[in-house]
Formats: structure tokens, sequence, C-alpha cells
């Protein structure tokens, strides 16, 4: 039986990591991730589980002391936002290429500067080259949902990689939402205890984890490592399937809604999907066809997947929470638009740049981008392809 | 996943290499020869050698054995060269030489 709740995306992941009651949590206070470490200390304290909490000094150690823990044999995580996961820059990457299988919760904020603690994706974007699963929520459900797949996806030894669970902060993270929780035992049987292979704690069987690699072997581990990522693509569609049957709610790379016969279809990660199937509702009502594509798994990025979702529009929004400050628009735009290219899939595209720091993106907002795409389809308005929404002109 | 690394080298394909290039094995730095690095090498002067045992401890590549309280011949294998041993002897017991 499901549990009825009211709670922030923050409590709902705070929530979840009772429930999987992890071995070692290392974490550093940042906004607008710092309520989960809180929650999860005073459910400690509370005697309500038994994780190792250990309040470390700054960002950088409590991503050493993740990888760490985890290579000596323990299931571990952390949790952080903005500038703190930039300060775990060097740690991420380690993370992934020792194949470490544990967890981070990000509450994605907006990277300095101008200096702002309000939502956008340029810090979990900034991290997508660092060998990480990603998978994104709109909600507090989702990011609940999340979270207790995420261990079954980083331990299954065809992938043993970290995995980042991200929701928007303050939109999800701070705001208070109905929710579905699942019974202890359910999630505990659902993901299981942790007993690693190989792991540093293991007296008779000697192991080194991260050694110098000389250039003979570097090339190759890295292969290694893309395979590994490669292959998690089928193992988070596995462990979708086997959460639906616990919960009921079902899972993949990307939702699609109101996409079967749309003519346009906007692309997006996150609490903005949620704003904009609203303005899809509306749309629809008057009969324009236009559905939403909404983008979870970033990493490894289902690019095939995603250019044949879009394959039977005539045109697609690609909507980006962030600046790449490459003068050629956001990483959505650019992957998508090269993922579609590959499928030889010749739609139209524009690439949309919203909500940086924190900036509302409206009902109207999601409206006007489709009343442009329909001007391009229909009329061939020329609409330029990288472009600000809500800025004062 | 447990391997034996002893059977991989710079020929075995990228699938056979062990997970994040993990060391499944102890000691195995034994089997790498830093004394290729070497441009300067020391020389020991038995005569001159009080058995002290001064440069042993500070030795950062355990590069001079000690057998029964007395030092022996440096491993060269191992030995980079760098000079310590000699700057420590209160004896002079050790020079160094240019090259290998």
């Amino acid at each position: 039986m499901s549990i009825r709740e009211r709670m922030s995306g923050n409590e709902a992941v705070a929530y979840a990591i009772k429930q999987v009651n992890p071995d070692v949590m290392p974490a550093f206070p940042i906004t607008p991730s710092t309520e989960i470490p809180q929650m999860v200390s005073t459910y400690i304290a509370n005697g309500q589980m038994d994780t190792e909490f250990i309040p470390v000094e700054s960002e950088h150690s409590s991503m050493s002391a993740t990888i760490g823990a985890e290579a000596a044999g323990a299931r571990s995580l952390t949790a952080t936002s903005s500038a703190g996961l930039a300060l775990m820059w060097e740690e991420l990457l380690l993370a992934a290429s020792n194949r470490m299988p544990c967890v981070l919760t990000l509450v994605n904020r907006t990277l300095s500067g101008p200096i702002n603690i309000n939502c956008d994706h340029s810090d979990g974007m900034g991290a997508r080259d660092t060998g990480w699963i990603q998978i994104y929520a709109e909600n507090n459900q989702e990011a609940y949902d999340n979270f207790i797949q995420a261990y079954p996806i980083a331990e299954d030894p065809r992938v043993h990689l970290p995995v980042m669970i991200c929701q928007d902060g303050f939109i999800t993270s701070h705001a208070v939402e109905n929710i579905e929780l699942l019974e202890d035992g359910t999630v505990k049987d659902f993901v299981g205890e942790y007993h690693p292979e190989e792991f540093l704690l293991n007296p008779g069987k000697p192991i080194a984890i991260g050694p110098y690699s000389v250039t003979n072997y570097a090339m190759e581990a890295k292969k290694n490592q893309e395979a590994a990522l490669e292959a998690s693509k089928e193992v988070i569609l596995e462990v979708a399937r086997r959460y639906e049957q616990i919960s009921g709610r079902k899972y993949g790379f990307f939702e699609e809604y109101r996409t079967e016969d749309a003519d346009i279809i906007m692309v997006l990660i996150g609490s903005a999907a949620g704003t904009a199937k609203e303005a899809v509702d509306e749309l629809r009502a008057e009969g324009r066809k236009v559905g939403i594509l909404k983008l979870r798994v970033f990493r490894p990025f289902p690019a095939e997947e995603i250019a044949k979702a879009l394959s039977g529009c005539k045109a697609a929004a690609i909507m980006d929470r962030t600046e790449s400050y490459n003068g050629n628009g956001g990483p959505l735009g650019a992957e998508i638009a090269a993922g579609l290219f590959r499928e030889k899939i010749m739609i139209d595209t524009v690439n949309y740049i919203y909500g940086l720091a924190g900036r509302d993106f409206t009902v109207d907002d999601v409206k006007r981008v489709f009343g442009e795409m329909e001007a391009l389809i229909t009329e061939g308005k020329k609409v330029p392809q990288y472009q600000y929404i809500g800025l004062r002109e | 996943m447990r391997t034996d690394v002893n059977k991989i080298n710079e020929k075995t394909p990228h699938t056979g290499l062990t997970e994040g290039l993990m060391m499944f094995a102890g000691g195995t730095t034994k089997s790498f020869n830093t004394g290729e690095w070497r441009t300067q090498t020391p020389v020991f002067i038995a005569e001159k050698c009080k058995q002290c045992l001064l440069c042993a401890p500070v030795c950062p590549d355990s590069s001079i054995p000690v057998a029964d309280g007395k030092r022996g011949e440096f491993d060269l294998e191992h030995c980079k060269g760098c000079g310590i041993c000699m700057k420590v002897c209160p004896f002079d017991a050790i020079e160094m030489k240019e090259g290998r």
C-alpha cells in the first residue's frame, strides 16, 4: 500500500534516503540542498536510521569522503547544489573513472556569477561530461522515485558508475506537493543490501583503486568506462520496469506528453515541464497540435531515441535552462540537433534559453514559443536559432 | 571481477583490463623499474660505512636493503638517484656519480 503525503522535494529525497538507509553520508550545507543532509542527520539523531553522517569542511571533502567510503565497501552518498558541485569537480571524474557506484542528490541551482541562489541547470549541465549518470525530476514524486532507483542502477555489475539524482532548486526542492510514498519494506526489498565484490576493507584480498595509469592503459580504461555508460541504458530501463511493478509509476529515458500527432514538440528538462504541459493542454483545447518531450535521463544521452521520438513532428523547440557560453546555444540544443542529423531526420529546430537564475517560465512563455514555431512551419517565418525567453529588451 | 593482473600487459585489449584499472594484488610496484629514471647514481663506499643506518629509512624508494642490522648494496632497479642518502650520511660513505 502506498502512503499519501505532502512533501517538498528535499523532504521527499531525505525520506527516500531514510528508507534506503545507506552506510555513509558525508555532506556540506549549501542552499538549496541544505535541507537534505539536515533532515537526514535529524533522522539519524532520532534513531530512525543508522547511516554514518560525516560533517566535512567542504564539498571537495564530501565527494572525496563519499568515494573513500564507497571504495572501502560502504554504500555512500552526498548532496549538494551549484558552487558545491563545482568544488567537487575533480572528484566527480574520479568517482566515475574509479567505477564507484555512489549517489549524489543534486538540487539544481545556478552557478556564479552573478552570484544567485535560484534554479537553473548550469551546475548539473556543467558536470555533464564527468562520467556520471544524470537523472532529472519534474517534481517531488519523481525526485523520490528516481532516488530509489539510483542504487539499483549504479550497483549493477554492467554499470558500476555513480548516479546524480537532480531536482530543480526551490521550485521542486522547497515547494510542497502531494506525493505517494512506498512502504519501508518495499523500498528495502527493491534496493536490496549492498554486497560489493571488490572493496578495500577486505582482508586477504589486496586491491588498489585508482592507481596511476601510464599512457599504454589510460585510453583503454576510458573506453571501458564509456562502454559501461552505454550499458547503463538497458539497466536504467530494466530498473524502471521493476520500479513500475512496485509503484505503478512508469519511467523511461523521457516522457512524451500528447506528442502522438504533434506538429511541434517542445523538449525540456525538469520542473518547467509541468508548466509546459499546462500550456499544451490549453493549446490542444484550441485544436493546436503540440506536445512535450520531457527528458529524464540526460546522461547517458539517449540521442537516437530522442531523434526517433521527434521524427514525426515538423519542428522542435529545444529548451535549455543554462547558458553554455559557446556562442552556439545550450547543451540540449546542440546534442539533439546532432542526434537528429545522424539519424537524417531533417525537422526544424530552435534552441531557446529560459529560466536562468530562477527567472520565471510561464504558461504564456510556452504559448509564445509554440506560436513562433507555428509561424516557422506555416508561414516560413525566420526564427533566430538561439534565443533567450523572458529577457528584458 | 578479480583477475590475475600478472597476465595483463601492454598488448592486452581494453576488454581484458580490470574495471577502473583496479589492481588485484599487493606490492606490484616492485615490478616497476623506476631505476630507469635515474640521471645520477649513488655509490656505496663500504670501507667508510659505520653501519649507523641513517640512510636506509630516508630512502623514498626503499632501495637500501637492510639485513641482520647491516645495510647492503643499493637496489639500482628502483633507486631514482635523488641523493638524499648521500646528504644524510655523516661519514661520506655515499657519493653520487653522473649517469646511470
